[in-house]
């Protein structure tokens, strides 16, 4: 495994030909093992950007390069051996194994029907057992709990042995516990990641960039520390932002509040 | 659980063994009861003539090799096809209720074949009916998917209920067939809808018996792609695979193989959507285990369901689609309440 650099050049989306862009033309480039959080409000855009990343859907204009490549020059299965995604959709009521799950991620290193080779056990049992998912081998996926579900999704990325890795809110519906550890997961990869996150203080501690997304349009791309400030946070959340610092940790910590003025608007 | 390759070949040659005892007993079964040696007998007989010494009478020999064998593998084909195509279908919908029947294939199919029998003609011989089968049962499965796309249905659960709208509207206008055909040919039809293997013959075993190892052996090869439909659309997509692509090409297999099954059959329901469950606890998810051990377990379910279609009523035959309908339905009750569970 060895990361990539990510490079996004003008890209924008639009469901159709005539219809409005969801995504505006967005550019940012991420060096080879750095991690990016992508954070926006509900509707920003982020899903789209991520689609665009994962080759699910092709830009209205602009290029996403991997490793300088283009990934729409690469043939499918050549850009699903150099990126990998761990989405929110997942299988539970077909009866496979979390090993068989990860197994998966060796599809795009078989051509037709060459039956899987010793190789791919190995790297299947290496990224098992960097997840510590080895006593949940032959459990069925749909019996594990959702942060087990996620650690084996995660699994399944690696074992496509991708350059850069792309996570859809990965932390949702897990507990503290979970997310943590899906957090501190993503620092040791040193691949080049792109994950969107709900969390902003999640998002600042452990991104190496932000990028900010509001209505589709890019806010802001930048170290998180010096990005994020009350004024720009407020404005993409429609929200009262304050940056604080813990007390303990000194580290940076955002608190919300909704602005007096304008009251809820439902 | 127990998924190693020692118990999976037992299950696979139990599976085999199971087969070759229930069709034995399919075929002694019946009117006129005709011993397993006698059975046996005659088989050996046919396939290595001279190995045996022919010690029955020529209406036994008739009865065993003209009339019950054939129709006994026609099961055999006709479950292993249905459970098949079921399993497939499930993973590209992603929907374990999947099945030829629920997704309105099979009434495609019925619609094909009436207007074969009773409107057509049989205007290019013995394979008209199958064609035209496989033709209404294509044509369904592509307007299950368009309505799917129209209603901007996509979603799993959607995908049935459009298969179900699309089963009434389809059966409605074979209904109409029927009803503007010939009134004397009718009672055949309907019969055959209902669902029966009465008219296996050699001759015609060849279409379904051929037309099951190709897709058959085309989707076992794919079964690696059907494990990752599973999982959803975009990962798979992430994995490299035309989604769109594969989906289409599932549901046309599916069609053709329930196209042929249904015009040497009729309407058989619910074994595309029971035996996969079933396999499924039995040796897991894997299609590539799932597969072969469906395809032997429908054709095992098949012959027992015509085996009790055949004596329930005997002398009479109750049409095997009733038989499947009635443990599909208790199946389905059964499903219902372990998934709320």
């Amino acid at each position: 495994m060895k990361a990539a650099e990510l490079e996004v050049a003008g890209v924008s989306w639009a469901p159709t030909k005539s219809a409005e862009s969801v995504l505006h033309p967005t550019s940012f480039r991420i060096a080879p093992g750095r991690v990016l959080g992508v954070v926006g409000p509900n509707g920003a855009g982020k899903s789209t950007l991520l689609r665009l990343l994962y080759r699910f859907q092709r830009p209205k204009t602009g290029h996403v390069r991997v490793g300088g490549q283009d990934i729409w020059a690469l043939s499918a299965r050549g850009a699903a051996r150099r990126i990998a995604a761990v989405l929110q959709e997942q299988a539970s009521a077909f009866g496979l194994t979390a090993r068989e799950i990860v197994r998966l991620g060796r599809t795009p290193h078989h051509s037709g029907f060459a039956a899987s080779g010793a190789g791919d056990d190995a790297v299947i049992d290496r990224v098992m057992g960097a997840l510590s998912l080895h006593p949940l081998a032959d459990r069925d996926f749909g019996t594990l709990s959702g942060g087990e579900r996620q650690r084996v999704m995660v699994a399944r990325a690696l074992a496509q042995e991708p350059q850069v890795l792309i996570l859809d809110e990965p932390t949702n519906h897990l507990d503290v516990r979970n997310q943590l550890e899906v957090v501190s997961l993503i620092q040791t990869l040193g691949l080049t990641i792109v994950v969107s996150l709900h969390d902003l203080n999640m998002a600042i501690g452990v991104c190496d960039d932000v990028l900010v997304l509001k209505d589709g349009h890019p806010q802001g791309f930048g170290p998180p520390q010096t990005l994020l400030s009350d004024g720009l946070v407020s404005d993409t959340f429609r929200v009262d932002a304050r940056r604080d610092h813990l007390a303990r940790s000194g580290a940076a910590h955002f608190s919300f509040s909704l602005p007096k003025k304008t009251g809820p608007t439902l | 659980m127990a998924r190693r390759p020692a118990f999976l070949w037992a299950v696979g040659l139990i599976g085999v063994a199971v087969l070759m005892v229930s069709l034995s007993i399919a075929v002694s079964v019946g009117a006129v009861s005709i011993p397993l040696e006698t059975v046996w007998g005659i088989m050996m007989h046919k396939i290595a003539p001279g190995s045996v010494a022919a010690e029955w009478s020529v209406g036994r020999e008739a009865i065993v090799w003209d009339i019950r064998l054939p129709r006994a593998i026609l099961a055999c084909l006709v479950g292993a096809g249905l459970a098949t195509v079921g399993a497939s279908l499930q993973a590209v919908t992603r929907n374990p209720l999947a099945d030829p029947h629920l997704l309105g294939i099979s009434a495609g199919a019925a619609f094909g074949a009436i207007l074969a029998l009773l409107h057509t003609g049989l205007f290019i011989g013995l394979l008209t009916v199958p064609l035209l089968a496989f033709g209404g049962s294509l044509g369904a499965t592509l307007i299950v998917l368009a309505v799917s796309q129209f209603a901007s249905a996509t979603s799993a659960d959607r995908l049935v209920l459009a298969g179900v709208a699309v089963s009434f509207i389809v059966m409605s206008a074979a209904n109409v067939l029927i009803f503007l055909g010939d009134p004397r040919a009718t009672h055949t039809v309907v019969f055959w809808m209902l669902g029966g293997l009465g008219l296996a013959q050699w001759d015609q075993l060849a279409y379904p018996a051929v037309v099951l190892l190709c897709c058959g052996a085309y989707l076992w090869l794919k079964s690696g792609i059907l494990n990752v439909m599973t999982v959803g659309d975009e990962t798979a997509t992430t994995l490299g695979i035309p989604v769109a692509r594969f989906r289409l090409t599932v549901f046309v297999i599916g069609a053709l193989i329930t196209g042929v099954m249904v015009a040497f059959s009729g309407i058989i329901g619910f074994v595309g959507l029971m035996i996969p469950h079933i396999v499924r606890l039995l040796v897991g998810g894997d299609y590539r285990r799932l597969l072969p051990i469906c395809a032997l377990g429908g054709a095992v379910f098949l012959v027992w369901a015509d085996i009790i279609a055949r004596t329930i009523m005997a002398p009479d035959d109750m049409p095997i689609g009733i038989v499947t309908g009635l443990i599909g339905g208790v199946f389905f009750v059964w499903l219902l309440r372990r998934r709320l569970g």
